[in-house]
């Protein structure tokens, strides 16, 4: 007997067995990170002196991490769009459709991965910059808590593109035996990326700005 | 199971040194080796490594993985009528994340230092800034613990919701699986706080940092170089709102399997299914905002000790509506006295003390002065032991006929019931005498120093006796369980007549994801037991309604 709803519909929940595993992971995501920002809530009111945040960190560099990560999420939904309509057409049998489709996949996905890659290098350079300043973890409480919260993301990122580096390269096969199924988990890697998205969302003004 | 019995071992040498302080032990001290127990004698650092290993073991690596790891993915996909979990994949994974956590915390017994010293809680910053290796495998070891029970509860979850049997609508579920359901949301959302509170310990003790150190810390005559601004009482947060939740992991899995013993023994359906449901609901929610009740004596203000204090005794009212249904279900019942049965019965008055006890260590005003003790100690215990491990044993004896397609002897079964009963009784009451009188826990020398103890230490030497027995009642546990594999009672497919569907499937399921032979439909609540005018005591729930209507 085959475990049922790994790729179609449950009709009275309406989802399947991924699509409601990867938002239990991401409900627990929020509470890791949730527990971190507390943190910092409760550090930050508590300490006598707080560093003026925008002048220790540079402002411009993390804007333009916020735009690529942004757009690198765009381009998430683009991969998934490029493949979700014609996964019928390829179970049929269309060869033509299948190619096309995972052409234009493996385009707006090599995007992501490209913009996820932009991210990391920025925050490399931004991490070596602080070092050379001499400003490390053990330094004050703000930038101990910068680089575990910024580092935990970045390790998010890793594996993101880990997951998205499969999905483009070997994963890919999938979609000419399970078509179906090799959306859901295009979009399912999406959500996850999404979520990675918004948590830099938050991280950026609580960090950078405020 | 044996990482229950490392920790149990663990706890012997603990009871040892309570009752006989700088005497060396019998025969086995030898074996600690001389940094641990010079001339046999536990040394006090060695002691430390006992208390706080004791504890991590039997909460993290015994009791949660045996009643939810193992219970519960034995048992949910059967009762439900699922074919297997939802990710098998993700389940193997999290099981070896499991045994690698655990090996990662047996290892640190033997790097320089020792293992973790610094109680179960790891408070800081003692924790912060204990040397050696210990502490920071205690914490590599918690996170990978994290990540299993994570993806565990992520399974569960996926499980219950998208797998049910045709016909297995939500108030047609079992109530163990109920109970696994919440316990698992409890899993998922309180984890992740003390998966952040030991990254931030680590990166500590690692990077440098200081959350958790306050300016102005002086450690053995000198100021500790650190940055300093950190918050002791962070990590007492961050580990209570994970801490909290985590009792109600030990006990909903408890309760579940009770209730379904009780409901299989005393013939009849549970009394008040529905209201149980709503019960572990609002049990479970409630979970999640206690958690400052660990924390009463940290001066942390009235106007929250007072809050604390009243969502406290809030959630005592479900606790006691799931306790009253399962005795409730009890009357008027022509109960079967068989072992599991026995352990059933001697969890609903067990707990009943463990949970009342818990009372006045929930107001603030009497948690000050038992705040700490050997009450406390005594307390939990109770919930836990004699509690949770009997439903655990319960559990055992009633599915083992399940698992293995054998029934375990009675008689051994009822020998290791009764003496197991009396000695954890024998353990577990006095504490309440020596924390009453005011003696404190984790002491090396039992409170040997204190005048104020001096009256009740002599209770020490029964309890020690007690442990001892209880450990030799063991044996005849782990003789029933190894000869009845082999050699017990061959049972049929049902042996206890139940009605849930882990029943219905084949004693030997088939490999891969096979549990049933057959496609499996419900068509009946769940403890469909002595129905008037029904022709058999008991319909299982695959039992259609035109066959059972004659």
């Amino acid at each position: 007997m085959e475990i049922p709803y790994t790729s179609e519909i449950r009709p009275d929940t309406g989802l399947t067995n991924p699509k409601l595993g990867i938002w239990l992971f991401l409900a627990s995501e929020v509470m890791l990170f949730g527990s971190l920002f507390s943190s910092y809530v409760l550090l930050r009111t508590g300490a006598p002196t707080w560093p003026v945040q925008h002048e220790v960190l540079s402002v411009p560099l993390a804007a333009l991490n916020t735009v690529v990560l942004i757009a690198s999420s765009v381009t998430m939904v683009l991969a998934w769009a490029a493949l979700a309509p014609h996964a019928a057409a390829v179970r049929a049998g269309d060869r033509q459709a299948a190619e096309a489709a995972l052409k234009r996949y493996r385009l707006y996905m090599g995007l992501t991965l490209l913009g996820g890659a932009i991210f990391l290098v920025v925050k490399t350079i931004e991490y070596g910059d602080k070092f050379s300043h001499a400003l490390y973890p053990a330094t004050n409480n703000f930038l101990a808590l910068y680089f575990t919260m910024t580092g935990l993301h970045a390790l998010h990122v890793i594996a993101g593109m880990i997951v998205n580096g499969y999905l483009w390269g070997p994963g890919a096969r999938m979609w000419h035996s399970e078509p179906q199924r090799f959306a859901n988990r295009i979009e399912v890697a999406g959500i996850y990326w999404h979520f990675v998205d918004v948590v830099w969302i938050f991280l950026f003004p609580v960090l950078y700005l405020l | 199971m044996f990482f229950l019995l490392v920790g149990f071992l663990l706890v012997l040498l603990i009871r040892w040194q309570h009752a006989y302080s700088g005497q060396p032990i019998p025969v086995f001290g030898g074996w600690l080796g001389e940094a641990n127990a010079p001339g046999g004698v536990i040394s006090p650092e060695f002691y430390n490594q006992l208390g706080a290993m004791h504890g991590t073991i039997m909460v993290f690596l015994g009791v949660v993985p045996l009643a939810f790891g193992a219970f519960g993915n034995y048992l949910v996909p059967l009762q439900i009528g699922a074919p297997d979990m939802a990710f098998p994949r993700l389940n193997a994974a999290s099981y070896w994340l499991y045994l690698a956590g655990g090996l990662v915390m047996l290892a640190s017994f033997f790097v320089p230092g020792g293992a973790a010293n610094n109680g179960w809680t790891s408070y800081a910053p003692l924790s912060d800034i204990a040397p050696g290796h210990g502490q920071t495998m205690w914490l590599g070891g918690m996170l990978l613990l994290i990540f299993s029970s994570l993806l565990g509860a992520m399974n569960f979850i996926a499980t219950v919701v998208q797998l049910r049997a045709p016909g297995m609508t939500w108030f047609r579920l079992p109530f163990f699986v109920w109970a696994q359901f919440i316990t698992a949301f409890l899993l998922l959302l309180a984890f992740p706080a003390l998966q952040a509170a030991a990254m931030l310990q680590a990166m500590d003790r690692l990077a440098g940092t200081s959350f958790f150190l306050p300016s102005g810390l002086v450690v053995t005559g000198r100021p500790l170089e650190v940055a300093g601004d950190g918050n002791a009482l962070l990590w007492q947060h961050l580990f209570w709102f994970l801490g909290h939740p985590e009792v109600y992991v030990l006990i909903l899995p408890a309760m579940g399997i009770v209730a379904e013993i009780v409901a299989n023994n005393t013939r009849k359906p549970l009394w008040g299914y529905r209201l149980m449901v709503y019960s572990i609901f609002v049990l479970g929610f409630l979970s999640f905002i206690v958690w400052a009740h660990h924390m009463f004596l940290t001066g942390m203000g009235t106007a929250i000790s007072a809050f604390f204090q009243a969502t406290t005794m809030i959630i005592s009212i479900p606790s006691v509506i799931v306790l009253s249904s399962l005795i409730l279900s009890l009357y008027g019942g022509s109960i079967r006295f068989n072992t599991p049965m026995l352990f059933a019965l001697a969890f609903m008055p067990m707990f009943g003390i463990g949970g009342l006890t818990g009372l006045p260590l929930g107001l603030a005003a009497t948690d000050i002065p038992l705040h700490d003790t050997n009450y406390v100690v005594g307390h939990f215990h109770y919930l836990v032991a004699p509690g949770t491990i009997f439903a655990l044993f319960a559990g055992i004896y009633y599915w083992f006929p399940k698992v293995t397609g054998r029934m375990m002897n009675e008689t051994l079964g009822r020998i290791h019931f009764a003496g197991s009963l009396i000695s954890m009784n024998v353990i577990f009451l006095p504490m309440f005498i020596q924390g009453l009188a005011g003696v404190n826990r984790r002491l090396w020398d039992g409170g040997a120093l204190y005048s104020h103890a001096q009256d009740t230490l002599s209770l020490n030497v029964p309890m020690l006796y007690a442990a001892g027995a209880l450990g030799f009642f063991q044996l005849f546990f782990i003789v029933n369980l190894f000869v009845s594999m082999r050699s017990g009672r061959v049972a049929n497919t049902n042996p206890w007549e139940a009605t849930t569907l882990e029943w219905a499937a084949t004693s030997t399921p088939p490999r891969a994801h096979g549990n049933f032979d057959q496609p499996v439909r419900v068509f009946r609540d769940p403890y469909d037991y002595s129905v008037p005018g029904a022709t058999a005591g008991f319909l299982p729930q695959n039992a259609e309604y035109a066959r059972s209507a004659e």
